[in-house]
C-alpha cells in the first residue's frame, strides 16, 4: 500500500456522513438537503435569559425525552460542556453541531460559554439526525439527507418532533406558532435548505444572478458552514427565511418543487455549455486543480476546497478518468477530511497552522491520483 | 411629575449612566422626542421600551416572567421566554411582519394535536400550493408567448384552465388568461 501520510486508507474506517454520500436525486448538484426545527420548552427561560441551573434543567428534560423517544435505532449522546475542544470541532466539521453550540455562546446576547450545559444527540452511523440541546433554542432538530430529498427529511424531522413533543411541553402560541428565542425563527420554526455545488455558474459568472434571484424570493444564500460563513468550494446553502405565516407544506412546495429544480437546471445548463462551447477552458481549470492537489506541499483549507470543487466538476463532466479515487463520494469525503480538526485527528496530535497545511497537502497528494 | 425642562407632565424617565455616575431625568413627550427618545401611542408610557444611545439606558417595562426589557431585545434580537411574546405582542407584531414577508399569523403545525396538522391546515396548504403553481404557470405562459413558442404556450394555457376548473369558488384569481 502506498504511504498513507497522516490519513487512513481511502474511506476505510471513516464513516461517510449522510451529507457526503453522493446519493439521491440531483446529487450531481445537490450535496445534501437539510430540515431544521427550532423548539423551546414552555416553562424554562430561553437561552438568552437562562442561568446555569435553568440550562441544566432544559438539558436534562430534553435529553431524558430524546433518549426514550426512539428517534433512531442507534444514537450517540454527547454532553458538550464536558467534551474536548477538538471533539467539538470535529462535530462542527461534520455538520452535526453549529459553531455556536460548540462555543456555548448565545447569539448576540453575550451569555453562555464552553462550560454551560448543552449537548447533542445524533444517529449512528450515518449522522443523518442531530438534535442539539441548548443552542439558541432548547431544541434544534436537524435531519440531513443526501441529494434533493426535502420531503423525506421533513417527514423524518416531523416524526421526531412528534416524539419529542409527546414528553415535553413546547412554547407555542396560536398567533405566533412555535416560540423561538430569536423571532426570525418563530412560527413553524422550520428552516429547509439545500447545499448546492455550483461551480459552472461561478465559471460562467452567472452565480450573482442566482444570488439576486434568491434574495428577491426572500431566500437566504449562505456558505458551507451556514450563517455568517463564506461560500468556499462553490458550495452554497439556499434556505427559506420566512418561518411565520407560511405552513410547512407551503415552504416545502416552494423550495422543492419550484425554486431548487430551477437552480439545479440552471447549473446543469451552465455545465453543458462549458462542455459544448468552452471545453478547453474547462479542462484547463480541472487539470490545474488536479495538478495542485496532487503536487502541492502546503495547502490552505480554502485552496483545497476550491480545487476539490473543480475536481468534482471534472469528475462529473467526464474530464477526469473514472477511477475509484476520483469518484464523487471519494471527492466529497475529502471536503471533510481536509478540515482542521479531521486532519489533527488523523495524525493524532495538535497541529499548528503550518503543520496543518502540510498535513492537508500530504493527504491530498496521497488520495488525488488517476 | 413635571418635566425637568418645562411645565408639562413627564411621561418618560431617562436614566443615564456615564463613567459610573447615574443621572435621572424626567421628560415630557416633546422634550423626550428632542432628546432622541421616541414615544409612540402603541408603547405603554411611562415604561417606554425604547433603546437608548451609547451610555444611556431608558427604563422600560420588563416581561413579568423573565425580566427581559424591549430595549434588551432590540439590542441583541433575542427574547427571554415564551411569555415575552405575549407581553411584547404589540411591539413585536410589526417587526415580525417585516421579517416574515408581511405575515404575522402562524399557519401550520401545532403541538396540542400530537403534531398532526388539522384538516384546515391541510386545506390551507393545498390552496397555497395551487396558488403558487398558478402564478408559476402564468409567468411560464408569458415567457412562451414572448419566445413565440406557441405549442408550449397552448399546453400551459390548458394546464391553467384545468387548474382553474379545480379552484372555482376558492378565491384565487383565475382570470382565464
Amino acid at each position: 500500500m502506498a504511504s498513507e501520510g497522516p490519513g487512513r486508507p481511502p474511506n476505510q474506517g471513516e464513516p461517510v456522513p449522510e451529507w457526503l454520500k453522493a446519493e439521491g436525486e440531483a446529487c450531481d448538484v445537490v450535496l445534501s438537503t437539510r430540515v431544521r426545527l427550532a423548539r423551546n420548552l414552555r416553562e424554562v427561560p430561553f437561552a438568552a435569559k437562562a442561568n446555569k441551573d435553568q440550562r441544566r434543567l432544559s438539558l436534562d428534560l430534553c435529553r431524558d425525552q430524546l433518549l426514550i423517544a426512539g428517534i433512531s435505532p442507534r444514537i450517540a449522546w454527547q454532553e458538550l460542556h464536558e467534551a474536548a475542544g477538538v471533539q467539538r470541532a470535529l462535530l462542527v466539521e461534520r455538520h452535526v453541531i453549529s459553531k455556536q453550540l460548540s462555543k456555548g455562546r448565545v447569539g448576540g446576547a453575550g451569555v453562555g460559554g464552553v462550560d454551560d450545559p448543552r449537548g447533542v444527540a445524533y444517529s449512528l452511523p450515518d449522522e443523518r439526525v442531530a438534535i442539539m440541546v441548548n443552542e439558541e433554542d432548547h431544541l434544534r432538530i436537524q435531519v440531513i439527507r443526501s441529494g434533493l430529498s426535502l420531503s423525506q427529511a421533513w417527514q423524518q424531522a416531523n416524526d421526531i418532533d412528534d416524539r419529542m413533543e409527546a414528553g415535553l411541553a413546547y412554547a407555542y402560541s396560536e398567533r405566533f406558532g412555535y416560540l423561538t428565542c430569536c423571532p426570525t425563527n418563530v412560527g413553524t420554526g422550520l428552516r429547509m435548505s439545500a447545499m448546492l455545488h455550483l461551480p459552472a455558474l461561478r465559471l460562467t459568472g452567472d452565480i450573482e444572478k442566482v444570488k439576486r434571484a434568491a434574495g428577491d424570493m426572500n431566500l437566504a444564500v449562505r456558505g458551507f458552514y451556514g450563517e455568517g460563513s463564506d461560500a468556499v468550494g462553490d458550495l452554497f446553502q439556499i434556505s427559506n427565511q420566512t418561518t411565520l405565516g407560511r405552513s410547512e407544506a407551503a415552504i416545502l412546495e416552494s423550495l422543492e418543487a419550484q425554486i431548487l429544480p430551477r437552480v439545479i437546471e440552471y447549473e446543469r445548463l451552465a455545465r453543458r455549455d462549458l462542455v459544448a462551447k468552452r471545453r478547453t477552458m474547462l479542462e484547463d481549470h480541472v487539470w490545474r486543480a488536479f495538478g495542485v492537489l496532487s503536487n502541492a506541499r502546503f495547502m490552505t483549507t480554502e485552496e483545497a476546497m476550491q480545487s476539490l470543487s473543480l475536481l468534482r466538476l471534472g469528475a462529473l463532466l467526464g474530464v477526469l478518468p473514472a477511477t475509484p479515487a476520483l469518484d464523487l463520494r471519494a471527492i466529497n469525503l475529502l471536503l471533510l477530511l481536509i478540515q482542521p480538526a479531521h486532519l489533527q485527528r488523523a495524525v493524532g496530535q495538535e497541529l499548528d497552522q503550518e503543520q496543518r497545511r502540510m498535513a492537508r497537502a500530504t493527504l491530498l497528494r496521497d488520495r488525488v491520483r488517476c | 411629575m413635571k418635566c425637568d425642562l418645562c411645565e408639562r407632565d413627564a411621561t418618560v424617565r431617562e436614566v443615564t449612566v456615564r463613567n459610573g455616575v447615574r443621572v435621572e431625568r424626567h421628560l415630557c413627550e416633546r422634550h423626550a422626542a428632542e432628546a432622541g427618545i421616541k414615544v409612540t401611542a402603541s408603547q405603554p408610557a411611562p415604561g417606554v421600551p425604547t433603546p437608548g444611545g451609547a451610555g444611556t439606558q431608558v427604563r422600560s417595562s420588563a416581561c413579568p416572567t423573565c425580566r427581559t426589557t424591549f430595549a434588551e431585545f432590540k439590542q441583541h434580537g433575542l427574547l427571554g421566554c415564551a411569555a415575552c411574546y405575549q407581553f411584547f405582542e404589540k411591539q413585536l407584531a410589526p417587526l415580525l411582519e417585516r421579517a416574515h414577508d408581511g405575515l404575522s399569523q402562524h399557519r401550520g403545525k401545532a403541538p396540542a394535536r400530537g403534531g398532526r396538522p388539522t384538516p384546515a391546515d391541510s386545506a390551507v396548504a393545498e390552496v397555497e400550493a395551487r396558488s403558487d403553481l398558478l402564478k408559476r404557470l402564468k409567468s411560464e405562459l408569458e415567457r412562451a408567448v414572448k419566445a413565440e413558442q406557441y405549442e408550449r404556450a397552448a399546453q400551459v394555457r390548458d394546464e391553467i384552465r384545468r387548474l382553474c376548473e379545480g379552484t372555482e369558488g376558492q378565491g384565487e384569481g383565475c382570470t382565464g388568461r
